[in-house]
C-alpha cells in the first residue's frame, strides 16, 4: 500500500479549474518534489493531501486522496487528527509569537499531552531532529521571533516533528531564506527521510534534483511527467517537462 | 499672472486659517479645564471625597458619588465585557458569510448610533421594571452594558482583524482545532487591542449621565451603596445635580466633582492609548 | 470530544452576538408600546402639530413642535459650529500637514470627544453664557446658543476624524494629476480632492447631526428646560432628550400620562436617528465601491 495515493483528483475555485485530473502515489519514506511554474498548482495539490485548502471558500474537489488507504475527505475523518498525521512547513516561517520551548510543545499541548516530563523530553528531541537543539539549548525561553530565517524555518519544523507525523509536506521552504540557511534545509530533508515521508514544492530545480528521488512536473494544473528525479531531469519524456528544466520558460 | 498671485495667496492663507482652525478647539478645551480647575480644585479635600451629600454646600460631599461610580464600572465590566469579547470573536472568527452574522453585524452598526437617552428608556422598562431590579445598580449596569458593548464588540473586531494569517495557518497546519487556535493564539495575539477597546469603552461608561437619570439613579443619596439592588448615584449625576441649583457654593462643588471625574476619564484614557501603541508594536512582525 | 465541544463553542458565542439582536427588538418593543398607549389618547395631529408641549402642568397639551425646535435650533447652531471647523481641519491635516504634526493632532482632537457631557455643559453654563451675555442683548441665562455652539466644539472631532479618512482615501494619483498642472494645494483640495470624497464628508455631517440630535446633557444643563417654540437663539429651549430627563427627575409613575409622553418624545427621537444613521450606511455603501 502507498503512503499517499491520489486519485483523477480535480480542484476548482469557484469556476476555476486549477487542478486536472491527478492521479499520482507516494512511497513511504522517500522524497518527491513537485515542480513547475507559478500558478501550475502544485501549492494547491499539496494542501489538499492535508485539507489546509478547506479554508478557501471557492474550493471544490473531485476525485480521491487516501493516506494509508483511507479516504481523508470522508466525512468521519477527523482532519485535526489528519493534520497531527500530515505535518506542513510554510513559505514564510511562522513561529507563533511566544518561546522557542513553546513553539515546539504547542502541538503536544492541543493534542492533550500535559505530563511535563514527556513535553520536555519531546521538545529536545524534536529540536534536536530539527538540527537546531544546539543553537537553542540555552534560549529555550526566548520568543521565537528573535531568532533569525534559518533558524525560524527549523525551529517550525521541530515543531511539526514534535508531534510524530508520519508525512511531511513543504510548501517551499527554503525559498524565503538565505543559500546557507538553505543548505542546512535541504540537509535536514536528507536525514529525515529516514523515518518520514516527504512532499516538497519547489521552484527551485536544482534542489528538487538534490534532495528528491522522485520528481512531478506540473503545468497549468495538469501533472505532466512524474518519474525517478534522475530521469526526469536527464531524460525527460514529455516537451513541456524538456522545456521548463532547460529554461525555456517558467 | 494676477490669478496665480490670488490662488497662491488663498493657498497661504489657508494654511494660517487651518493650524488655527485645528488648535482651536484645543485651545477651547484649554480654556475650558483651566476655569475648572480654577473654580474646583481649592474645593478638593478629604472631607470632601469622604462627605455625603447634603443640602449644605460646604458639607456636601461625594462619597455617595464616587463610590457609585466604581461599584457602575465593576458590574458593568462584568456584564459587558465577556458578552462583548464572545460576540466579538463569533463575529470575525465563526460568521464569515452566514446570514445570521450580517444582520448582527448591520445591527451593531445601528446600535452604536442610538442615542443614550433611549438605552435609559429601554433600561427603565424592561431592568427596572419587568424584571423589577428597581433604580438600582444593577439596573444601570445592565442598561450601561448594553450601551457599549457595539464598542467593545467592534475593537474586538478590529484586534483579532490585525492577527496576521499566516499565525491561523501555522496553528491549523499542526491540528489545533478552530477553538483551540483562538483560544492559545489568535486572543493572547489579540489582547492588548481588544483591552484597549475594553477600557475606552468603560471609560465612556463612566461619563454617561442621561441613561441613568432615567433608570432612576437618584439625585440625592444620603448613602453609600452596599448592594447590587441598591440604589445609587454616580459622579456625573451629582454634578448635574449641583450645577442646577442657583447657589455659587454649589457650582464650585460641581467644579470640584468635575476634576474627580476628569481625572479617572483621562487616566482611564491615557491606559487605554498606552497600551495600543505598546500592542500595536508587538503585533507588527 | 473534540468535535461536539466545538460546536457548543460556536453557538456559546453565536448567543452573544444575540443579545445585540435582542437590545434592539427591546428597544423597538418599548418604545412602540408606551408610545401605543400614548397616541390611543393624543390623536396624532395633535402631536404633531399642537404648539404646545405642556404634559407636567395642569392643562396639559401635548404638541411635540416646540420640543422639535429646541432639538432642530441647538442642532443646526452645533452643526453651523462643527462643519465648517471640522472640515478644514480635515483638510489641513490630510492635505497640507505633516506626519508628525497630524500624528500628534489626531488623538489630541479626539481627548475632545472623551471628555464626559456633564462637563461641557457645566462649561456652557458657567463660562460661554456669560461671555456671550457681555455683547449679545437678550441673552438669556439658558439659551440655544451657548449649547448648540459648546456642542459643536464636542462633535468637530466626528466630522474632522471621518472626513480626514474620507480624504485619505482619494488615490494619490488624482492629487498628482492637479498638481502635475500647476495647481496649488489650496486648489488641489478644494476642487479636486474634497469632491471625490464628498459621500465620505456627506457621511461624517449626517453622523454628527444624528449625534447632536442625541445629545442630552450639554442641553439640559445649558439650553434650559422650557419648551418653547422659536427660532431666536438667545432664548431658553427644551429638547427631546432634556424633556426625558425631566420627566425621569421627578416622580413619575409607570402607567401615567406622563410617563407615556417620554415614550413618545424617544419613539420621535429613535425615528429621526435611525433614519439618519441607516441614510449615512446607504451613501457609504453605495459610493464605497468606486475606489475599490
Amino acid at each position: 500500500m502507498k503512503h499517499i495515493e491520489a486519485k483523477n483528483v480535480n480542484v476548482y475555485y469557484g469556476d476555476n479549474h486549477v487542478l486536472k485530473d491527478i492521479t499520482l502515489s507516494i512511497k513511504e519514506n522517500t522524497v518527491t518534489a513537485f515542480i513547475g511554474p507559478s500558478g501550475c498548482g502544485k501549492s494547491t495539490f499539496l494542501r489538499t493531501l492535508n485539507r489546509m485548502n478547506d479554508y478557501i471558500e471557492s474550493f471544490r474537489k473531485k476525485g480521491k486522496v487516501y493516506i494509508d488507504g483511507k479516504e481523508i475527505y470522508d466525512k468521519k475523518v477527523r482532519v485535526e487528527e489528519l493534520r497531527r498525521q500530515v505535518g506542513m512547513v510554510f513559505q514564510k516561517p511562522n513561529p507563533f509569537p511566544k518561546s522557542i520551548f513553546e513553539n515546539v510543545a504547542y502541538g503536544l499541548k492541543i493534542h492533550g499531552i500535559t505530563n511535563k516530563k514527556e513535553i520536555e523530553e519531546t521538545v529536545e528531541k524534536s529540536l534536536k531532529q530539527s538540527a537546531l537543539w544546539g543553537e537553542v539549548k540555552d534560549i529555550l525561553n526566548k520568543p521565537a521571533l528573535s531568532l533569525s530565517g534559518g533558524q525560524q524555518q527549523r525551529l517550525c519544523i521541530a515543531r511539526t516533528l514534535a508531534v510524530k507525523p508520519t508525512i511531511i509536506l513543504m510548501d517551499e521552504p527554503a525559498s524565503a531564506l538565505d543559500p546557507i540557511s538553505t543548505a542546512k534545509i535541504e540537509e535536514l530533508i536528507s536525514e529525515l527521510k529516514e523515518k518520514y515521508t516527504i512532499v516538497i514544492v519547489t521552484h527551485n530545480m536544482q534542489q528538487a534534483a538534490r534532495v528528491s528521488d522522485r520528481t512531478a512536473f506540473f503545468y497549468l494544473g495538469d501533472l505532466v511527467e512524474y518519474e525517478k528525479t534522475s530521469e526526469l531531469f536527464t531524460n525527460p519524456r514529455h516537451k513541456q517537462t524538456e522545456n521548463y528544466i532547460t529554461g525555456r520558460f517558467g | 499672472m494676477s490669478n496665480n498671485d490670488l490662488n497662491r495667496l488663498f493657498d497661504k492663507a489657508f494654511k494660517y486659517v487651518g493650524i488655527c482652525c485645528t488648535f482651536f478647539g484645543l485651545v477651547m478645551l484649554v480654556i475650558f479645564i483651566a476655569n475648572i480647575l480654577m473654580d474646583g480644585l481649592q474645593r478638593i479635600d478629604w472631607d470632601f471625597l469622604t462627605n455625603l451629600p447634603s443640602r449644605r454646600a460646604e458639607k456636601a460631599g461625594i462619597l455617595t458619588a464616587w463610590t457609585g461610580t466604581a461599584w457602575i464600572l465593576g458590574l458593568t465590566a462584568i456584564i459587558s465585557i465577556p458578552l462583548g469579547v464572545a460576540a466579538g470573536i463569533y463575529l470575525q472568527e465563526y460568521g464569515k458569510k452566514n446570514r445570521f452574522a450580517y444582520i448582527v453585524e448591520l445591527n451593531i452598526a445601528n446600535l452604536a448610533g442610538v442615542p443614550s437617552v433611549i438605552y435609559g428608556l429601554l433600561g427603565l422598562e424592561i431592568f427596572v421594571r419587568t424584571l423589577q431590579f428597581g433604580g438600582s445598580l444593577l439596573a444601570g449596569a445592565f442598561t450601561l452594558a448594553l450601551l457599549i458593548l457595539p464598542i467593545i464588540i467592534v475593537a474586538t473586531r478590529e484586534a483579532l482583524k490585525a492577527v496576521p494569517n499566516s499565525l491561523r495557518e501555522a496553528s491549523y497546519g499542526m491540528g489545533a482545532t478552530k477553538w483551540q487556535t483562538i483560544w492559545y493564539q489568535i486572543l493572547p495575539a489579540a489582547s492588548g487591542g481588544i483591552l484597549t477597546g475594553i477600557i475606552l469603552a468603560l471609560s465612556r461608561a463612566v461619563g454617561e449621565t442621561a441613561p441613568l437619570i432615567v433608570i432612576g439613579a437618584l439625585a440625592y443619596v444620603p448613602f453609600v451603596a452596599q448592594h447590587p439592588m441598591d440604589e445609587f448615584t454616580v459622579l456625573p449625576i451629582q454634578i448635574f445635580n449641583w450645577v442646577s441649583r442657583p447657589q455659587p457654593a454649589f457650582l464650585v462643588n460641581g467644579a470640584a466633582a468635575i476634576v474627580i471625574l476628569l481625572i479617572l476619564t483621562f487616566v482611564m484614557n491615557g491606559v487605554a492609548v498606552y497600551l495600543r501603541n505598546k500592542w500595536q508594536k508587538k503585533i507588527s512582525w | 470530544m473534540k468535535r461536539p465541544g466545538e460546536k457548543i463553542i460556536e453557538k456559546i458565542l453565536a448567543l452573544s452576538g444575540m443579545v445585540t439582536i435582542l437590545t434592539t427588538i427591546g428597544i423597538i418593543w418599548v418604545l412602540v408600546s408606551e408610545s401605543w398607549g400614548f397616541f390611543s389618547e393624543i390623536p396624532l395631529s395633535a402631536f404633531l402639530f399642537d404648539t404646545e408641549w405642556t404634559p407636567l402642568f395642569a392643562q396639559k397639551r401635548y404638541g411635540i413642535l416646540p420640543l422639535l425646535s429646541g432639538t432642530l435650533l441647538t442642532t443646526l447652531i452645533a452643526i453651523l459650529t462643527a462643519l465648517p471647523l471640522g472640515i478644514i481641519i480635515a483638510v489641513y491635516l490630510s492635505e497640507y500637514a505633516d506626519k508628525d504634526f497630524r500624528r500628534t493632532v489626531k488623538p489630541a482632537l479626539e481627548i475632545l470627544a472623551a471628555v464626559p457631557t456633564v462637563v461641557y455643559g457645566f462649561f456652557a453654563l458657567t463660562v460661554v453664557t456669560p461671555f456671550l451675555q457681555t455683547f449679545i442683548p437678550g441673552l438669556g441665562t439658558f439659551n440655544a446658543l451657548s449649547a448648540g455652539l459648546v456642542m459643536g466644539i464636542m462633535i468637530i472631532p466626528v466630522v474632522s476624524s471621518l472626513s480626514e479618512d474620507a480624504l485619505y482615501a482619494v488615490p494619490k494619483s488624482l492629487r498628482e494629476a492637479s498638481y502635475g498642472m500647476g495647481a496649488t494645494t489650496f486648489q488641489t483640495s478644494f476642487k479636486v480632492v474634497v469632491p471625490a470624497a464628498s459621500s465620505g464628508i456627506l457621511v461624517s455631517v449626517i453622523l454628527a447631526i444624528a449625534r447632536a440630535i442625541g445629545e442630552t446633557m450639554v442641553v439640559a444643563i445649558a439650553a434650559g428646560q422650557q419648551p418653547t417654540l422659536t427660532l431666536d437663539p438667545r432664548d431658553a429651549v427644551e429638547t427631546i432628550t432634556a424633556y426625558i430627563v425631566q420627566v425621569s427627575m421627578g416622580d413619575v409613575q409607570h402607567g401615567t400620562m406622563e410617563y407615556k409622553t417620554i415614550f413618545a418624545a424617544g419613539a420621535t427621537l429613535f425615528v429621526f436617528t435611525f433614519l439618519l444613521n441607516n441614510v449615512s450606511f446607504w451613501i457609504k455603501k453605495k459610493y464605497q465601491e468606486k475606489y475599490e
